[in-house]
């Protein structure tokens, strides 16, 4: 087999996963594309594996060492996601914009506490970075 | 003639089995990923990225990796794609169409792909362009070789590996556990209001 096909294969799926974690919302979603991305890297290293013959198998011991470190991945990345929604409301990435630098007061009223029942708990946290509620 | 040329020097214009194949589910692949990443509908995406990870395992499988195309189903298809789903159920995600599923940075978006795409294609192409596989000898991928070599020289990271997963397993829990009473005080109406 051609060596280029893999390769190309590989190539854009990885460009697939780049556009997903660039152009979705959704964190969710986004873990999704990083999840296409991480494919795309075990794809090239079992291909490279296969193509060089090494004794130790390093590139499918390092496949298989990506793909457990994926799950461990999603699965803290799912308990980080299903925490942020739990405490602010929402999963969208581009509302969770606390940490950001020089944010503008004004901007700050679509941000985590604009949903109606949840002004109580954001006076009471002062961790979310709003100086007034 | 051509049965000689090949083995001796493969080309482009005498493609194997293998290589029809592989293009085919390459191309099925590539087009569950697309979707999975277009559609507006969040659970169809988690159901097309099954379709784009096991398209994935079939070419592990085509390139004579058996037991990482095994460990890839479990794995992905199995366990990772049934956490996104439960992810997408507990943050109460829209069961149809989502209009807001894309952000605004979209357009730019699909140029950095494009230019990442035809960066690493023209690339790849270029770098392996006279460079074959020899898949024909004995497959290198079954099981008694990947833990021959997994065993035998990868056991130190595998059990670092190990330790990993724990910790990963026990951050997790501790994430999401719920209601931790002597750590927050000042969190719980905001808990009750956000879980139910």
């Amino acid at each position: 087999m051609h060596l280029a096909y893999p390769a190309v294969l590989a190539a854009l799926l990885f460009s697939t996963g780049l556009y997903g974690v660039l152009a979705r919302r959704n964190a969710i979603l986004v873990l999704m594309s990083v999840e296409l991305m991480l494919n795309a890297v075990n794809l090239n290293l079992v291909a490279f594996d296969v193509w060089l013959r090494e004794e130790l198998h390093t590139g499918q011991a390092l496949a298989l060492f990506t793909i457990a470190i994926a799950a461990a991945e999603i699965g803290i990345g799912l308990a980080i996601v299903l925490l942020v929604y739990r405490t602010r409301g929402t999963s969208d990435i581009d509302r969770l914009r606390d940490l950001r630098e020089g944010a503008p007061d004004a901007d700050g009223d679509d941000g985590p506490g604009s949903r109606p029942g949840d002004t109580a708990a954001v006076t009471s946290t002062t961790d979310s970075g709003r100086q007034t509620a | 003639m051509n049965l000689a040329a090949a083995g001796a020097h493969p080309g482009f214009l005498s493609p194997t089995g293998v290589e029809i194949v592989f293009v085919l589910v390459g191309l099925a692949t590539l087009g569950a990923a697309l979707v999975t990443v277009t559609t507006k509908q969040l659970v169809h995406a988690a159901l097309w990225l099954v379709a784009a990870l096991g398209g994935v395992a079939v070419e592990y499988l085509l390139l004579t990796a058996e037991f990482i195309a095994w460990v890839q189903v479990l794995i992905y298809v199995g366990s990772v794609v049934v956490l996104l789903l439960f992810g997408l159920m507990l943050t109460k995600a829209p069961i149809g169409p989502s209009p807001d599923a894309d952000s605004g940075n979209r357009w730019i978006a699909l140029g950095v792909a494009v230019v990442s795409a035809a960066t690493l294609v023209t690339l790849v192409v270029d770098a392996f362009r006279t460079t074959w596989i020899d898949l024909s000898t004995s497959p290198k991928g079954s099981t008694r070789v990947t833990g021959e070599a997994l065993f035998r020289g990868w056991v130190l990271p595998f059990e670092a590996l190990s330790v990993l997963l724990l910790a990963a397993l026990v951050g997790a829990i501790v994430l999401s556990r719920r209601g931790a009473p002597e750590t927050d005080e000042a969190e719980p109406e905001t808990k009750q209001e956000g879980q139910r």
